[in-house]
């Protein structure tokens, strides 16, 4: 990629559809990708027929994945993709999609993402003992159920470095503030610490408002080159820096403190050239609350042990130090289990601008973060970093 | 990975009793473990009441959970142990929701990490206190439930902890 801004070996979002219904029990998950296909190519101003590198990823597609999708839009894309590594994924589908496109193996990629969770009444943080890994047997015995994974990693950053119950509540209420500008959002109704800390708890120190909804709900990317996007319908949004990676349980004595996002996030910066001081908004993954506080450590916005006081009384509310989340994030706007290629739209959206109440005004460079899998346990990072034209 | 998606079966593991020394509280159901030729020292040695954990003979790093080679200098050349079972809580949470059946019956319990003397971090239960009581540091020793043994099969057993 250059720096100087010629458009040259440079690739950009060129349309976004986040699906509008948090509740579609009359939709597939196919149905529902398929209507994202549809918005996000008339947001681009493309038809299927230019769409020749494919996408996507959920929690319920066959061992083959994507090519079902293919199949079911009836495509025949020269490129395909069906990276899976849990809710960052489709962060992680742009960077490959912007190197697919740079090798000329692809010029116009289609991400794709569709879910009915919350219609299905799936029981992500609360059901079974979790992990389908090869030691899934060291692990299913003992109930660890996705909150409560999250749930132990906030309980030793509370022992570590004097975070509280109230500064962890304080990203649910700024979230939630956020939603309430959101339309879409499926939990609009403010709320307030005190409601956060009096919800009942999931899995200590977790409490219901410490967990992101459950919803139905899909979205649709499209990633391609700068020179092209630069005749399309939309300002093309670059794709400045990328960067993925994996923390887990190494042999047995992780630093929990220490998660994917802290090397995704140094490859993404030193890939754009820029610092953590020069992001103006960021969607970071919100499955819980712990998950934006350590996430903010690891990318640099704060140090590690610092994230507490980072967010605590509207740190990351709109007009805050760092606005995370003006969608209302995973808590309280959209989670059907797979937030990743959410992260991307908001993302997207505020660099295009004029989002009205909820809109970081002036946002020039936004970055996207996602998490996928067990934070205690084993997970994946994907840090993307945007940048207006 | 069939071996592997096998023992998610635990999940769904009904509501058989279990008996629980003299708690009013029954402990989480424990199935028989999964064991497969990387993991089979660790699970028999549960079953006789040993916390086995492995060591390379090569470079002498201590790994958990256990696996075919040395993952620190790809040595095959790894060695089975008894471990003290001693050590201390690193991190725990206190579970309050699961609708697995397996589970449910069990709530609240203690899943937790432990902070072995040897040095790798077991994923666990704490079991034989209140719940509450627990706290990070909490010194602990290994404890082992009985799994059921099929006719002709060498009994398995799951390590949990309880205050030391």
């Amino acid at each position: 990629m250059t720096a100087d801004g010629k458009s040259s070996g440079r690739v950009a979002i060129a349309g976004i559809h986040e699906y509008e219904s948090r509740w579609a029990p009359d939709k597939t998950s196919f149905q529902i990708m398929g209507e994202c296909a549809r918005e996000a190519l008339a947001d681009a101003g493309l038809s299927l027929s230019d769409v020749d590198g494919l996408f996507a990823a959920n929690m319920t597609m066959g061992a083959m994945g994507v090519v079902g999708v293919a199949e079911y839009l009836n495509m025949k894309p020269r490129y395909l993709d069906g990276t899976n590594i849990g809710g960052s994924s489709f962060v992680a589908h742009v960077a490959h999609a912007a190197a697919a496109i740079q090798t000329g193996r692809c010029e116009v990629a289609l991400i794709l993402y569709g879910s009915t969770a919350a219609s299905d009444a799936m029981a992500i943080g609360t059901g079974g003992g979790g992990g389908r890994d090869p030691g899934a047997a060291f692990v299913s015995p003992y109930g660890m159920t996705l909150v409560s994974s999250y749930a132990m990693v906030a309980r030793r950053h509370m022992h570590e470095f004097g975070t509280t119950s109230e500064q962890l509540a304080d990203i649910a209420v700024s979230t939630r503030q956020h939603a309430s500008l959101n339309p879409h959002a499926k939990m609009r109704e403010p709320i307030t610490r005190q409601d956060v800390l009096e919800s009942r708890l999931i899995a200590d120190p977790l409490h219901l408002l410490d967990c992101c909804i459950i919803s139905d709900g899909g979205g649709a990317v499209i990633v391609t080159s700068l020179e092209r996007a630069r005749d399309l319908r939309q300002p093309p949004i670059v794709v400045r820096g990328t960067g993925e990676s994996v923390a887990h349980r190494e042999i047995g004595a992780p630093d929990l403190m220490t998660i994917a996002a802290k090397q995704s996030g140094e490859q993404a910066f030193a890939m754009a050239g820029l610092e953590p001081t020069d992001i103006d908004v960021a969607t970071i993954y919100d499955s819980f609350t712990i998950t934006v506080l350590l996430t903010l450590e690891n990318l640099g916005f704060c140090k590690r042990g610092e994230g507490g006081a980072f967010v605590e009384n509207g740190g990351i509310g709109l007009g805050g130090r760092l606005p995370v989340n003006p969608d209302g994030g995973g808590l309280s706007s959209n989670h059907s289990g797979m937030r990743g290629i959410f992260l991307v739209i908001e993302a997207v959206r505020q660099l295009r601008g004029g989002l009205g109440a909820r809109q970081v005004e002036g946002a020039e460079i936004a970055l996207a973060h996602g998490t996928g899998g067990y934070l205690g346990l084993m997970h994946s990072g994907a840090t993307l970093i945007l940048g207006k034209d | 990975m069939a071996e592997a998606r096998d023992d998610t079966k635990t999940q769904d593991a009904g509501t058989r009793e279990v008996k629980s020394e003299s708690k009013s509280k029954p402990d989480p159901l424990y199935d028989r473990p999964a064991v497969d030729w990387e993991t089979r020292a660790y699970w028999e040695g549960a079953g006789r009441g040993e916390l086995v954990l492995q060591r390379c003979r090569a470079c002498r790093v201590v790994q958990h959970r256990p696996r075919g080679l040395c993952v620190s200098c790809l040595s095959d050349d790894v060695e089975s142990f008894v471990a003290t079972g001693r050590g201390e809580v690193y991190t725990y949470s206190v579970v309050r929701q699961n609708q697995a059946s397996a589970f449910r019956n069990a709530l609240p319990y203690v899943v937790a990490y432990v902070q072995l003397e040897e040095g790798p971090q077991l994923l666990t239960n704490i079991v034989g206190c209140d719940p509450e009581s627990v706290s990070i540091g909490l010194p602990v020793r290994v404890d082992f439930a009985p799994t059921e043994t099929p006719p002709g099969e060498t009994p398995l057993g799951v390590p949990r902890f309880r205050p030391a």
